[in-house]
């Protein structure tokens, strides 16, 4: 039996919070796809996932109908295509990311990701096609995402791969013009890629995951800023601990939903990522609960002392609220998806360098930035290189996803729309860094990757 | 309210006070045969609120036209009507 008051806080956060579960993301293997002939590959790849995800959608709606709870994507990741395409007979692997776009609009999810590879410690020849198939995939497909792992802390920093995806990413970026670079947003390198990420652009399903398999990512930024406003003034004690139950409530919905999509799919339940992820709409944003912590302005000195402390106390209270927690686990901090991310920068308050100190205690990265087109190839490896480096070196996953926006300066803005929300155009430090990313080769692992 | 209850969804109902809202909501039920274990209602910073506790187990409809059924007489009274099954308060309020 419960009291009124917890029934109401319940619906509250529904009703004025935001509060959703943010995508159901069925992991698919494609291993057993894989086909001499690229064409009975691709059809195999489309048999496969239209029919294990049938019912997903039907479901996904049916148990936002019966708990109340708002599901607001429904999404695949599959086997890394360079693994599953490296059979066949062709060296555009554009069919490959048309096979994948077609089986997710007919199932009705809205993003397929895995048009993937992995080359932290060095390329394969599949790897390779894949890689130089990235930018016209993206262009000529609506719903499939790429993401490359460039690095992890076991095998150090691939530098050649880091060199060619600054090149990949302003192909990318042009061949996508007319949208505004928009293929760059569904475009993102890691290191330390998890193997059972819900979330795109960056969901793949790694190789020691099952045949199938339900993974779920929460939200809930309004909620966190909600309860925070509750305690003002209060010692960061009492922040944390605020936090860490208002996260374990936000998770077992999560949970909740997560256990049911397997149980009625007939599919084993993954993980939880207990990642906070905000939208653009006013009231879901991490930045405001940062400034609820207490910088006036997000990017102001503090503001990563604020986020360590709101990433690990998620983390705490999620991580008892469910039973497998994995993904990317923590909080986001995509700039044009995120309300006061956008203001923050529009202010002056936020630039790309205080961001990625930020990205050293959260999860994910330089994301969802958008820079200005004329922004040197070798600039954007140097910044994913950066990025690559905090993940490798402190054992996290850290990514990068950036999108220098042809014709735009810094101080413009560009709009996507939705949940991708809008973009203001950061300032880029114009100091060369060509020399390093020419230099190519590998950065080894660091010494405490050795821990056998 | 006894543990013995009988229920296995809430019904919430949000809204401006006025006459007959326990009566619409309740005819409702009726019609599509929920039991009402349980109601409770408060007025809250001039929001009328209340909470039934029902059995849809009987009903004639399944879960998403009960839904649709209260969603739509929200509508006419101008109310926020809800239904979810009880799981949801028990994995966000019950460790």
């Amino acid at each position: 039996m419960f009291e009124n008051f917890e029934i109401l806080e319940t619906i509250n956060m529904f009703r004025n919070q935001h509060l959703d579960v943010r995508t159901i993301t069925m992991g698919i293997n494609l291993l057993d796809c894989a086909d001499e002939s690229a064409e009975t590959a691709c059809r195999k790849i489309y048999d496969k996932i239209t029919k294990q995800a049938e019912h997903l959608v039907d479901v996904a709606d049916q148990i936002s109908s019966e708990f109340g709870v708002p599901i607001i994507h429904k999404r695949i990741s599959v086997t890394p295509i360079s693994l599953v395409a490296g059979a066949s007979d062709v060296d555009d692997y554009l069919c490959f990311a048309k096979a994948l776009d077609n089986a997710s609009k007919t199932v009705g999810v809205n993003f397929v990701g895995g048009f993937s590879a992995l080359v932290q410690k060095g390329f394969t020849d599949s790897d390779f096609k894949l890689l130089n198939s990235i930018p016209q995939a993206l262009a000529e497909t609506d719903q499939v995402c790429a993401s490359i792992n460039l690095a992890s802390t076991k095998s150090g920093i691939n530098m050649d791969a880091v060199a060619l995806m600054g090149k990949i990413i302003k192909e990318c970026a042009e061949l996508t013009k007319d949208t505004e670079a928009y293929g760059c947003a569904k475009l993102v390198v890691f290191a330390n890629a998890p193997d059972d990420n819900p979330f795109m652009a960056g969901a793949f399903t790694g190789v020691g995951e099952p045949e199938c398999a339900i993974n779920v990512g929460v939200s809930g930024p309004g909620v966190i800023l909600a309860a925070l406003k509750e305690v003002p003034g209060q010692s960061m004690d009492i922040v944390a601990e605020t936090i860490k139950r208002t996260a374990f409530k936000v998770t077992r919905v999560g949970q909740l939903v997560a256990e049911q999509a397997a149980e009625r799919l007939n599919v084993p339940f993954g993980t939880i990522d207990l990642s906070l992820a905000p939208t653009p709409v006013v009231g879901d944003s991490i930045a405001r609960i940062l400034e609820e912590i207490g910088v006036d302005t997000c990017g102001a000195w503090g503001t990563t002392a604020a986020l360590a402390m709101l990433n690990d106390a998620v983390k705490k209270g999620g991580t008892m609220a469910s039973s497998h927690v994995g993904g990317l686990s923590g909080a986001f901090i995509p700039v044009s998806e995120d309300e006061g991310m956008i203001a923050a920068v529009e202010s002056g308050a936020l630039n790309l360098e205080k961001l990625e100190a930020m990205t050293s205690v959260c999860s994910v990265g330089i994301d969802m930035v958008a820079i200005p087109g004329d922004t040197p190839t070798s600039t954007i490896s140097a910044i994913i290189a950066d990025e690559m480096a905090i993940g490798v070196f402190n054992n996290k996953t850290t990514a990068v996803r950036i999108i220098p926006v042809p014709g735009k300066v810094a101080g413009d803005k560009v709009i996507y729309g939705g949940l991708w929300g809008e973009a203001p155009i950061m300032e880029i430090n114009p100091h060369c860094s060509q020399r390093l990313i020419e230099r190519g080769g590998r950065i080894p692992a660091p010494i405490h990757s050795m821990r056998n | 309210m006894s543990q013995s209850v009988k229920y296995n969804a809430v019904v919430t109902v949000l809204g401006k006070d006025r006459v007959g809202i326990i009566a619409g909501v309740t005819a409702v039920l009726a019609k599509m045969n929920i039991n009402i274990s349980d109601i409770s209602q408060t007025i809250l910073k001039d929001m009328f609120t209340m909470i039934m506790l029902v059995d849809t187990i009987k009903s004639t409809c399944d879960f998403e036209t009960i839904r649709e059924e209260l969603r739509v007489l929200g509508e006419e009274m101008n109310l926020e009507i809800r239904i979810q099954h009880k799981d949801i308060f028990n994995a966000m309020q019950r460790i």
